[in-house]
């Protein structure tokens, strides 16, 4: 049983943990840095602490200051949010090891599911399926081709000391793969010095499909998908649960791999298990796991009726896990529009501000969940997420109809933000029929014709 | 020869090294180009250099490495030719 919670975050998610930890009577404490001494979440919270100067590397990202502050204010738990320690497998050690608990999975779980190597071993013991690629480097071209046409065409070469989407060629079919390959190899060695490649299944239109899931260390459930194939420079924008991509049988396998793969580690807590969906073909391919609560986690609450914070906290204050699968079920449909301080007509360069005027739309299945105030005068050391908007209703179309009405209703004056980038996106056919891939928001952005400057002048 | 100051155009972290094993983009007393980086300013996790803006010399750094500024605050002063 947990009494006193630490939570050591800021915005909209400490603020998020501050009231499931008011609603199963926990005390919280607010560890925030001093440029967010007067936010929304340390003056909800029963106590606040500051851990130290503005920059995240002196705070959220400071251990000493953040377990200095948890012996002060003598909490028993330790809740990371996202992002900042969340996922750093030696502060979850270092938290254990003061005497806490650390609201998520053990430090040797983060560090198995945490590299992206060992998660990938992980998953194909675990019998679910990866993105098809050769085991390690190729070289000699033979043995190459023959690996090619087991993966099968197009697939990419990529350089195994590349990154970031630099060295990387796409092979249409067998007949150019050998001068492809002897290519990539030159390429590989005048840019990186190091002239190992490595083979990988290219999908062409691939979704991103993430399973939420729940695990108490001895058995595991799963909450459904979430679809989030709406990303600008990999950074997620909008999301819908379920997805509207998947049939039946194939959300079926595709929730069941989760599970296997989630009890196969003894997992504890909440999970994400992130895929991509290959709907040319069906197929669908683990990709990585984020050991945390994640940013877009309110639709699955909102489908599921599961308050996954507070589960969160429950777990971790030592109950079993409450569900069975059959338990869990899914109800209508839900979407999240992310609501960054970001100017999309200035290639979304961030935007801090002061909040001069706000007004949240509400009314039946609307949740705003924001640290925003008006007054409220925006750090400029931080994420630009300053607002999630959600919205339920019992199916798709209702839902994406609701969720302009809630855009129209919101009030939010002192800097620019991609608000209206989701307006003009609910409005699109291919939004309105589904029919997005990871691809789909960069390449609208860029053919969308600029918008008229005397509309956006009175913003 | 005219003072001029080079200002923060929005709030941020200013930074006057590339990254923290790299020398500084200039030192005072340096020549520089309208377009010559004198530093970075980063913003919500995004860095934006920050450019001289005209031919001189960059005098002095009025604020430290890894500094909070404000939008419109002097970074440094530069002298014009």
């Amino acid at each position: 049983m947990i009494r006193r919670l630490l939570i050591v975050n800021r915005g909209e998610i400490a603020l998020r943990i501050v009231r499931a930890a008011r609603e199963l009577g926990i005390r919280s404490i607010v560890a925030h840095s001093e440029a967010d001494a007067d936010s929304l979440a340390a003056r909800q919270a029963d106590a606040a602490i500051c851990i130290g100067p503005p920059q995240a590397a002196k705070s959220y990202l400071n251990p000493e200051a953040i377990l200095h502050a948890a012996r002060t204010c003598e909490a028993d738990a330790l809740h990371p949010g996202y992002g900042f320690l969340s996922e750093n497998a030696a502060f979850a050690r270092a938290v254990a090891d003061a005497g806490l608990v650390f609201v998520g999975p053990d430090a040797a779980i983060i560090e198995r599911m945490g590299d992206k190597a060992m998660a990938r071993q992980t998953a194909i013991d675990a019998g679910v399926p990866v993105v098809p690629g050769s085991p390690g480097a190729v070289s000699d071209p033979a043995r190459a081709l023959a690996l090619a046409e087991d993966i099968g065409f197009p697939l990419l070469i990529k350089a195994a000391a590349g990154g970031g989407g630099r060295g990387i060629r796409v092979v249409e079919n067998a007949g150019t793969f050998d001068a492809q390959l002897r290519a990539a190899q030159a390429e590989a060695r005048a840019a990186f010095g190091d002239d190992r490649v490595y083979l990988e299944r290219f999908i062409a239109r691939a979704r991103h499909i993430e399973v939420q899931v729940l695990g108490d260390g001895r058995r595991a459930v799963h909450l459904f998908e979430r679809e989030c194939s709406l990303q600008r420079r990999r950074q997620k924008i909008f999301e819908e649960c379920p997805s509207p991509a998947l049939d039946e049988p194939t959300r079926e396998a595709l929730c069941h791999s989760a599970v296997a793969l989630t009890e196969h580690v003894g997992y504890f807590g909440a999970g994400t298990l992130e895929y991509l969906f290959d709907e040319t073909s069906g197929e669908f391919f683990f990709i990585e796991m984020n050991t945390r609560i994640q940013v877009e986690h309110p639709i699955t609450e909102a489908v599921t009726g599961i308050d996954l914070v507070r589960e969160m906290l429950r777990l971790a204050g030592g109950e079993p896990l409450r569900f069975t699968q059959s338990d869990i079920q899914r109800r209508g449909w839900a979407v999240e529009m992310r609501i960054n301080a970001e100017d999309p007509e200035r290639d979304f360069f961030p935007s801090p501000g002061v909040v001069q005027r706000l007004a949240w739309p509400s009314g039946p299945g609307v949740r705003v969940d924001s640290g925003l105030y008006e007054g409220y005068r925006m750090p400029p050391f931080y994420d630009s997420l300053v607002a999630k908007l959600i919205v339920w209703d019992d199916s798709r179309d209702a839902a994406l109809a609701r969720a302009a009405r809630a855009l129209d209703e919101l009030v939010l004056e002192g800097f620019a933000t991609t608000a209206g980038l989701h307006r003009r996106l609910l409005d699109t056919p291919q939004l309105r029929s589904a029919e997005v891939d990871t691809g789909f928001l960069e390449r609208w952005l860029s053919s969308r014709p600029a918008t008229t400057p005397a509309k956006e002048a009175v913003r | 020869m005219p003072q001029q100051p080079i200002q923060a155009p929005f709030p941020g972290v200013f930074y006057r090294r590339p990254a923290p094993d790299q020398p500084p983009f200039v030192e005072p007393g340096q020549r520089v180009e309208a377009d010559t980086v004198i530093g970075l300013i980063e913003v919500m996790k995004q860095f934006c250099e920050l450019r001289a803006e005209a031919t001189g010399t960059l005098i002095t750094f009025e604020v430290e490495d890894e500094t909070v500024v404000e939008a419109g605050q002097a970074i440094a002063t530069l002298e014009g030719e």
